[in-house]
């Protein structure tokens, strides 16, 4: 009789790759539909056109290293990097850039590297900043949240626009677009405005900009959901929301008038989405512990410092691809002490 | 970090976590539905040489030699070595090569004994001890050595050097190793459940040897049954010195490293030993030997196996005598069920798979695990995404994905930068990977490249020094001959100016007197010549001469 052979161990979890994104992909539901609540169909059809660009994207890339492309489709990560790089996108933006967008991240920054596993750098958010400094104006150009848009488009009016540039008659760009509350912040900050002053604006909620902020919730209720089911650690996020936290804080003390209170930078723009779905990308971040928060932190200290005293609004991406370059680094320097390790003392 | 101890510990004792390991199912009911069995005997049986760690033993026994039961067939010559012994009386039918259980598939010598069925012991088997206070520590380590006494919970590396660590090594607790934290092997329990007592007394052996008076017997928390019985024992013949732990069901905890953590939180340095931190760590199976050995006077010729999985129809204990083929094992718990996948020797998570069930059974068979193919994963490996989730349950602290990431890449510096070698080889990291990376693989063909890379650099430092050692003798030999050419040239020289010829001196002190003789003539104003008393005819060959100068000078 013949026995199958294979090496120690014989036994395996059933977690797979797929499983690992299909949880991303859920936990980011309730993010996607308040995106879609406060800024119409826009957010969706970017979805769409991003995720299967990125799809075939990767099945032209795999078809040319001549290797079988469903197992490599399978895996969604195409479709998360799709999905990650359309929410970070203003959601009327003409859907030629969202494509180009989509195709740079899974053939540039991911497939060239060798797929997945190898990418150095956060596909999703490298083609985010590729775009932004190829097409400032259009990426810069958002809608404002649904309570304060007069002029809110159908989704026949939404595709129209995407795709063919055309707007609703009586309409223009700069009735229907606005700022970001990032934005319209610092724009007014570098003006020499107050705080106080600025704060008059019907863009702000409670913490953050309207309707930013609930978007902000319901990315972070995602992300409690993937540490709830141990998809990611909370290392990276925790240390991310602290630094900025301190920071921020800290600012405020010393000068209220110029710095937005702290709670203004966790909940407006994308630091919930960065934090919990794109910092923690394992491929492009940390892996050990000590790292990850070094990593984390450094994240939130870049994203304070390029929000205030940089030439972009946002700075999510920025701060994560900066990172990116160093995690290497910083996981060479941070190995754990391993069983047994005799401390030595010439180290400290 | 510690975890509140349990009821039975008696001190409540502090346990200590290890790092990371993982709950796995166990699958132990499995095996344990039946009482343990005694094999059948085979009509051969099969003794493989080295069943340990160390040098191999030397025969004793040819063919066609008549053997006794307990006989010592090879006999341990070198300090790390064991002997084996027959495990049933019959007749050696061959001495060769032999396929035999191990990763590689290789043969290895084994002594064939066809037995006679009689099952007959070996009249020379020393006494038992019955008052084993009253031996020296050397003569229970004298008779531990000769029982062919090795690890039995896989290690297979000989107890009498364990229990021997020297004087520079004071030992102060011995760790009992009941732990069996392999899901599906029960071979431990068993042997717990029916001879908790011969454990107990292996046990005061194993004190009275070392001199130590701390015992910590570790045992996982899903083992009831074996915890009663070793209570029971302790019951009936307390000490006061031994200490029953029972500890949290966690894989690896019955890994030596991480059971020492768990019950003493220290941790064995990462190239030493237990003994380094005053610790000798022996499993139970190994102490119900040493008992068998001291108080009954057997050597080591059987042991309880698992025979499990699946794949099985009967899964049960059984003791087995050394040398019984697996195929045997198998017919005895029912026959293979269907849709059989793999043959495993030893645990899910470390054992390793058997292409054939025609091998013997060694000493360091703890269990014999058939898998079915319904439970086999059907996985391909992917790419790591580094999630660390290997990290996180690696019991060593290693950094798994960057071994793995190095491995591949071949860089056997940075592998070993990332402490290859304090992995233990437990397979946390490969069960729990979502791209089902075999990472443990990657690893020994990690460590064994690094082996044959020291080797071939080792071989090549003595060929260098062998060639660098031949080119300074062959320049010592030119120039010594050098030299002495050199001397004798001197030598040679000196001789000619100082050796004078007799007949050469002789002629010049003729040519000497002569020319004397020439100058005093001339100051005398003679000419010399030989002209007088000459004939006519040279007078006139004379006269002939002059004129004829005479004309050309003229």
């Amino acid at each position: 009789m013949k026995f199958a052979t294979s090496t120690s161990p014989h036994t395996f979890q059933t977690d797979s790759v797929q499983k690992v994104m299909l949880e991303v992909l859920l936990a980011l539901v309730p993010g996607i539909i308040a995106m879609t609540w406060y800024f119409g169909w826009g957010i969706l059809v970017n979805i769409a056109v991003s995720v299967s660009v990125a799809v075939a994207s990767e099945v032209f890339v795999i078809k040319l290293r001549k290797r079988p492309a469903l197992p490599v489709i399978s895996d969604l990560s195409a479709v998360v990097t799709g999905v990650l790089l359309a929410l970070a996108l203003p959601p009327l933006l003409p859907w030629w850039i969202t494509a180009i967008g989509a195709a740079f991240a899974i053939t540039m920054v991911k497939q060239l590297y060798g797929g997945i596993g190898y990418n150095p750098f956060n596909p999703a958010m490298a083609a985010y900043a590729l775009l932004l400094v190829s097409w400032p104006k259009h990426m810069t150009s958002w809608l404002p949240p649904s309570m304060l848009n007069s002029t809110p488009l159908d989704f026949g009016q939404v595709l129209n626009v995407i795709f063919t540039g055309a707007m609703p008659a009586g309409l223009s760009w700069d009735t229907i677009s606005s700022a970001t509350p990032l934005d319209e912040m610092f724009t007014r900050l570098d003006m020499n405005q107050m705080i106080e002053e600025i704060r008059q604006s019907p863009l702000w909620g409670d913490f953050g900009g309207k309707g930013w902020e609930w978007v902000n919730n319901w990315y972070l209720l995602g992300g409690l959901y993937l540490l709830f089911r141990k998809v990611i650690s909370w290392h990276i996020p925790i240390s991310i929301i602290a630094s900025l936290l301190v920071l921020s804080g800290l600012a405020y003390m010393i000068d209220p008038a110029v710095h937005p209170f702290p709670a203004f930078h966790i909940f407006t723009g994308g630091v919930m989405l960065g934090a919990f779905f794109i910092a923690t990308d394992p491929v492009s971040a940390c892996t050990t512990k000590k790292g990850q928060l070094i990593f984390g932190a450094s994240i939130g200290a870049l994203i304070f410092i390029i929000r205030s005293w940089g030439g972009y609004p946002d700075a999510v991406a920025f701060a994560v691809l900066l990172m990116n370059m160093a995690a290497p680094t910083i996981d060479y320097y941070t190995k754990p002490r391993v069983f047994g390790e005799v401390k030595d003392t010439s180290d400290d | 970090m510690h975890v509140p101890g349990t009821s039975i510990n008696r001190n409540k004792r502090k346990l200590w976590q290890f790092h990371g390991g993982l709950h796995l199912p166990d699958h132990k009911s499995m095996s344990m539905q039946r009482p343990p069995v005694d094999a059948l005997l085979d009509d051969l049986l099969v003794i493989p040489l080295q069943q340990h760690i160390g040098e191999p033993p030397e025969i004793l026994v040819k063919e066609g030699d008549k053997v006794l039961k307990g006989q010592i067939l090879a006999r341990a010559n070198a300090y790390v070595s064991a002997p084996i012994h027959a495990s049933s009386s019959g007749t050696v039918v061959a001495i060769d090569e032999q396929p035999v259980p191990h990763p590689s598939g290789l043969s290895a010598t084994c002594i064939t004994i066809e037995t006679d069925g009689q099952d007959k012991w070996d009249d020379c088997l020393p006494e038992p001890i019955s008052d084993y206070k009253s031996c020296s520590a050397d003569e229970l380590l004298e008779r531990i050595h000769w029982a062919g006494i090795v690890g039995l919970g896989g290690a297979t590396f000989p107890s009498r050097v364990k229990l021997n660590p020297g004087p520079n090594k004071p030992i102060d607790t011995l760790v009992v190793n009941a732990a069996e934290c392999e899901p599906y092997i029960t071979c431990d329990d068993a042997l717990i459940r029916n001879h908790a007592q011969e454990i107990l007394h292996g046990i005061h052996i194993v004190m009275h040897i070392l001199s130590v008076k701390l015992c910590l017997i570790g045992i996982e928390d899903n083992k009831p049954d074996a915890i009663a019985a070793i209570q029971k024992a302790l019951s009936e013949h307390d000490t006061g010195d031994i200490e029953l732990v029972v500890v949290p069901t966690i894989y690896p905890s019955g890994g030596e490293k991480q059971l020492i953590q768990i019950l003493t939180g220290k941790e064995i340095p990462g190239n030493g030993l237990p003994a380094d931190i005053g610790i000798v760590c022996h499993n139970v199976a190994t102490l119900f030997a040493v008992n068998n050995a001291v108080s009954k006077g057997y050597p080591l010729i059987s042991r309880m196996v698992t025979v499990t999985g699946e794949g099985i129809n009967k899964p049960q204990n059984m003791i087995v005598p050394n040398g019984t083929l697996i195929s045997s094992l198998i017919e005895r718990a029912g026959g293979y069920h269907n849709n059989v996948n793999e043959l495993i020797m030893g645990g899910p998570m470390m054992g390793y798979a058997l292409s054939s069930d025609k091998l013997p059974v060694s000493k360091a068979t703890n269990c014999i695990l058939v898998t079915q193919k319904d439970n086999a994963p059907a996985n391909t490996p992917a790419a790591c995404i580094r999630c660390g989730k290997c990290a996180e349950v690696c019991p060593a602290l290693l950094l798994p994905q960057q071994l793995y990431w190095y491995a591949r890449a071949r860089d056997l510096d940075k592998v070993q930068d990332f402490n290859l070698f304090d992995c233990i080889e437990c397979g946390c990291c490969a069960h729990v990977c979502p791209s089902h990376i075999p990472l443990v693989q990657y690893y020994r063909f990690a460590k064994t490249e690094i082996w044959a890379r020291e080797e071939d650099k080792r071989k090549s430092d003595i060929a260098r020094q062998r060639h660098e050692f031949r080119e300074a003798r062959l320049a010592r030999i030119k120039a010594e001959k050098q030299a002495k050419l050199r001397k004798k040239k001197e030598v040679l020289e000196k001789k000619k100016a100082a050796d004078v010829d007799p007949k050469k001196a002789a002629i010049e002190a003729a040519m000497k007197r002569a020319a004397e003789k020439k100058q005093k003539l001339q100051e005398e104003g003679k000419i010399p010549a030989n002209t007088e008393n000459l004939t006519t005819a040279q007078q006139r060959q004379i006269d002939d001469a002059n004129k004829r100068r005479e004309n050309s000078e003229s």
